[in-house]
């Protein structure tokens, strides 16, 4: 049974396709997984076991019947608790979307739905994406699967732990300032940030609207190019959709290294940032040293304004969200104080304050000083020159280079609770992979070693817009080359 | 002294106009007025998690013919941004508007005030969504209808160039008919897709300097306009005599007391934190696309009086009458076309569509009306039988040359015939004779009738009248 919940999708969905495993045994084999270990885990919020057997048993009838099959047919997956699912409660893993279902389905969900995959429930993170750790879920916390004292990463910690603990064979999360990357680093997860645009926003509970992108969690670089390019596409209901074909993104697995030209960044490196764990940085290092051998070449890059990503970041993001956040007022959906008061302002003060957690007020806070009148010029618009600037340097450095290598995360998973007295510690694990997100280019991570103490740790590559596919090339190439597959995180039962 | 000699008002309008799209300006939910509550909405209407906004092109039309129209400025490249405050009405927490990048910028609107030609320039026209509707209910309790969320409105905003309450509505008056004739909008104040906040301040006689501005709001009909401005106006001269200073603030039309009052601060020292909205690319609009707005364009109002009054001779009132709805205005057009002839054909016209019946809401044709005129102008029929075959025309009896035909309804002109006729009555009634002989001048109306009612009304009158006047002396 474990074997079947660590098989890739890929070889789910051929098996379940051939009829060798039902949709209905790999759907249960899940829950069952689900229902025995996450409790020590903490990766769901809402188990959909009805809707997700449901769904299992029309894949198998469809099959009986000889229709033809979605890509994903049969696939447990799991889904970040900000997409929204029609009829099946999301809440932002927040309190002021306590017992919320939706009336519509996000149009990456949809086409999940239409690929056949059996949607398990919904998973846990930062409470509406904001953190860096999975510990801002007001719910509760999410563990990393290889050392339950640590933090998966965030905020899509809940999408990188149900993977890596074969509690689903691909998750979807969403990744504001790395919320992918880092968490599939951490949780020794392929993680992929699409360019800003490639897939549907519609149906993503808003953080940043310039920023945020769905993405999707494999254990393989082909789970997640299968996965990526189910849910990619031009979609009409979002003005920020990209309108451009989708690449077979799995043709692009077999390209190999050969003639690929990695860029190292000097402010992206090891030795100039502090705070880089140097097994993290030999563990890099060993990455880029695979991928020259396969016949890729490596030169120096300058990015030199990503000292301004940081700031740039947290003032777009947070003026932002201070905008995205203003319609939980407790009027239409979702929590309402117990006790209004007298007055509107009283009842909006206090559903707000009761709903929201301390890193989502501080973040409010910040963002709607940013946009005062008076300091928008100095703030918010400076951010976006800064913005303008650091992808400036991107489009420069791709005339020479095909991929941006760097570490993910300055060091592996970190103790829960070491890092939440100062926000500003949590800031800068983001570190890398901030730049990413606001130049709009496509990122991912992929599981490049383990540390002394046996922590997954990650490699992030950053390619040209729309060139996701150069992301799943390189993925594969360092897959085959560094041949890390099958280490498993320990049991919990075991 | 009255307030007039001493100060002169400043004032300018922010109007809103309810674009009539099938659908919302950002969802495709339907935004006609009228449906039952809340039945209007959609994921973007109510502000769900996770719900965009994607521009329906259909209003920044309508946008860009109004622009054009009043002669502004298009903007090539324009911005939509996020206004935010918090309402109960505002499912966002923000409204989409347009802040420092308008589509349409500078501009005028024209119309006569007391037959002067005034013009109000406009700073700019601006694209916005609706908020939905808050109702009061009892104490404790409000009631939210979003039906009205997401409706397209254009903002215009004035410069501060009227100079009185009764100029305001005039050029309140005009929007309203350059809306309905754009076809961008019904222009209804009371339903509300016309509606106006005024900006007044006063200052003393010669001085260059504004005063404090105030801004009404709750005026919902072109009397009010009027009204509204007019109390506020004494109410800011009596401040002012009294040594006092007018307070800048938001004050709000009380219909029942005919009384401006300060509106308790729902937006006090409002900071509306605009930025560009992240969700919408900027709007871009082409020479193509203002070029096809350009050629759309009807003739409008202003031209329409200006062509009928210069090479019509149509008086100031029926000019104003005839162009003041553009489906009238067409219809209008259309029969002098077929007429052929303005010269003699456009007054005759313009009287007859003055009468009781709007013609164009009936089956008549414009050349049918063309037709009537010249059936009279050539003797044909009479005035009188016309007023009969115009109620037949309408009755949907066709064109007036067949109805004269079918009904027999041609003028006798033939002087031998009626002569007959009225040698017969003037034997038979000699009491009349003796009278009218004896100096009664006025009995000859007798002897009309009687001739006309031989005749069935169709003896040419004049000629009747003549020949009558000419025997009876004999």
């Amino acid at each position: 049974m474990t074997d079947l919940c660590y098989a890739s999708a890929a070889d789910l969905a051929r098996r379940v396709a051939a009829g060798e495993v039902s949709a209905r045994e790999l759907t249960e084999a899940h829950l069952a997984r689900i229902e025995r270990d996450d409790e020590a885990i903490g990766a769901y919020l809402l188990v959909d076991a009805d809707g997700a057997l449901a769904q299992a048993d029309a894949v198998d009838a469809a099959r009986a019947r000889g229709d033809a099959l979605g890509p994903l047919a049969g696939v447990p997956i799991a889904l970040k608790d900000v997409l929204v699912t029609r009829d099946v409660v999301t809440t932002a893993a927040s309190k002021i979307l306590a017992g919320w279902k939706p009336p519509y389905d996000g149009t990456a969900v949809a086409k999940l739905r239409a690929a056949g995959a059996v949607l398990l429930g919904k998973v846990n993170c930062d409470e509406f994406a904001m953190g860096s750790s999975n510990e801002n879920s007001s719910a509760k916390p999410c563990r990393n699967p290889w050392d339950r004292t640590r933090v998966p990463g965030g905020s899509s910690g809940g999408s990188a732990a149900a993977v890596a603990y074969g509690m689903a064979a691909a998750s979807l999360g969403t990744d504001t300032g790395g919320s992918i990357r880092q968490p599939a680093s951490l949780c020794g997860v392929v993680g992929i940030k699409p360019t800003y645009g490639r897939v549907s926003r519609y149906g993503v509970v808003a953080f940043a609207s310039s920023l945020d992108q769905v993405g999707p969690f494999g254990r393989t670089v082909e789970d997640a190019a299968l996965v990526l390019e189910a849910i990619a596409g031009f979609d009409p209901r979002d003005a920020t959709s990209i309108d451009a074909p989708v690449p077979r993104y799995r043709d692009a697995l077999a390209g190999g290294a050969k003639g690929l030209r990695i860029g190292i960044a000097d402010e992206l490196s090891p030795e100039r940032l502090e705070g880089v764990d140097p097994e993290v940085a030999a563990a890099v290092d060993d990455a880029v040293r695979a991928l020259v051998d396969a016949g890729a070449t490596v030169s120096r890059v300058s990015l030199p304004h990503t000292q301004y990503a940081l700031p740039a970041y947290y003032l777009v993001a947070t003026a932002e969200a201070s905008s995205n956040l203003a319609r939980y007022d407790g009027v239409r959906f979702g929590a309402r104080t117990a006790d209004p008061g007298d007055d509107l302002v009283e009842m909006y003060c206090k559903t707000r304050g009761e709903g929201f957690g301390p890193e989502v007020v501080r973040r409010i806070m910040l963002g709607t000083f940013a946009l005062r009148a008076g300091y928008y010029d100095a703030y918010y618009r400076k951010a976006q020159q800064a913005r303008a600037l650091i992808k400036r340097d991107f489009d420069a450095a791709f005339e020479s280079v095909d991929l941006v290598v760097s570490p993910t995360s300055p060091t592996p998973a970190f103790e829960i609770g070491a890092k939440t007295a100062d926000p500003w510690d949590m800031y800068l694990s983001d570190v890398f992979t901030l730049s990413c997100n606001l130049a709009g280019l496509p990122g991912a991570s992929v599981p490049c070693g383990f540390s002394s103490t046996g922590l997954p740790i990650g490699v992030q590559m950053l390619a040209r817009p729309l060139a996701e596919d150069t992301l799943v090339r390189a993925g594969a190439a360092l897959e085959g080359a560094l041949n890390l597959a099958g280490r498993r995180p320990p049991e919990v039962s075991a | 002294m009255s307030w007039q000699d001493k100060y002169e008002p400043v004032i300018g309008l922010e109007v809103h106009v309810q674009l009539g799209t099938a659908s919302k300006t950002f969802s495709p939910s339907g935004a006609h007025f009228g449906a039952p509550p809340n039945s209007l909405t959609d994921p973007v209407v109510l502000g769900l998690p996770g719900a965009l906004p994607v521009l329906n092109r259909g209003a920044v039309e309508l946008a860009v013919s109004l622009g054009l129209a009043s002669g502004c400025e298009i903007r090539r490249t324009s911005r939509f941004a996020r206004k935010h405050y918090f309402y109960p009405d505002l499912p966002k927490g923000y409204q989409i508007s347009q802040y420092d990048e308008p589509v349409c910028e500078g501009g005028a609107v024209k119309f006569l005030l007391d037959g002067e030609p005034h013009q109000v320039r406009l700073t700019r026209i601006h694209m916005e969504e609706d908020a939905g509707k808050n109702m009061h209910g009892g104490a404790t309790t409000s009631q939210v209808d979003l039906n009205r969320a997401g409706v397209p409105l254009c903002e215009i905003v004035s410069e501060p160039d009227i100079r009185s309450a009764a100029e305001a509505a005039e050029y309140m008056r005009a929007i309203r008919e350059l809306v309905r004739y754009l076809g961008i909008s019904d222009g209804n104040m009371e339903e509300g897709s016309l509606r106006c906040d005024a900006n007044v301040s006063i200052r003393p006689i010669g001085q260059e300097a504004f005063g404090t501005r105030v801004e009404l709001k709750n005026i919902n009909s072109f009397r009010f306009v009027q009204n509204a401005i007019e109390y506020e106006i004494a109410r800011q001269a009596r401040v002012l005599d009294g040594g006092g200073e007018v307070v800048q603030e938001t004050r709000l039309w009380d219909v029942d007391q005919g009384i401006t009052l300060t509106m308790r601060s729902k937006e006090e020292a409002n900071d509306y934190r605009y930025f560009p909205d992240p969700d919408l690319p900027p709007l871009v609009i082409s020479d193509a696309m203002i070029d096809a707005a350009t050629a759309a364009l009807p003739e409008l109002p202003a031209a329409k009086r200006a062509r009928y009054m210069d090479q019509w001779g149509l008086s100031a009132d029926d000019a104003k009458a005839l162009a003041g709805e553009r489906q009238v205005a067409e219809w209008f057009d259309a029969a002098v076309a077929a007429h052929g002839d303005p010269a003699t054909g456009a007054k005759p016209i313009a009287n007859w569509m003055q009468t009781d019946a709007n013609l164009p809401d009936t089956p008549v044709e414009p050349g049918h009306l063309a037709e009537l005129v010249t059936l009279i102008a050539d003797g044909t029929i009479s005035g009188k039988i016309a007023k009969d075959v115009l109620q037949k025309m309408i009755d949907g009896g066709g064109a007036p040359g067949a109805i004269v035909e079918r009904e027999g309804l041609k003028q006798i002109s033939d002087e031998g015939a009626i002569e007959a006729i009225a040698r017969a009555v003037i034997d038979a009634n000699p009491k009349q004779v003796e009278q009218f002989r004896a100096g009664k001048d006025k009995v000859i109306g007798f002897f009309v009738g009687q001739v006309m009612k031989e005749t069935r009304g169709k003896a040419n009158p004049a000629m009747v009248n003549e020949l009558l006047q000419r025997l009876l002396r004999e």
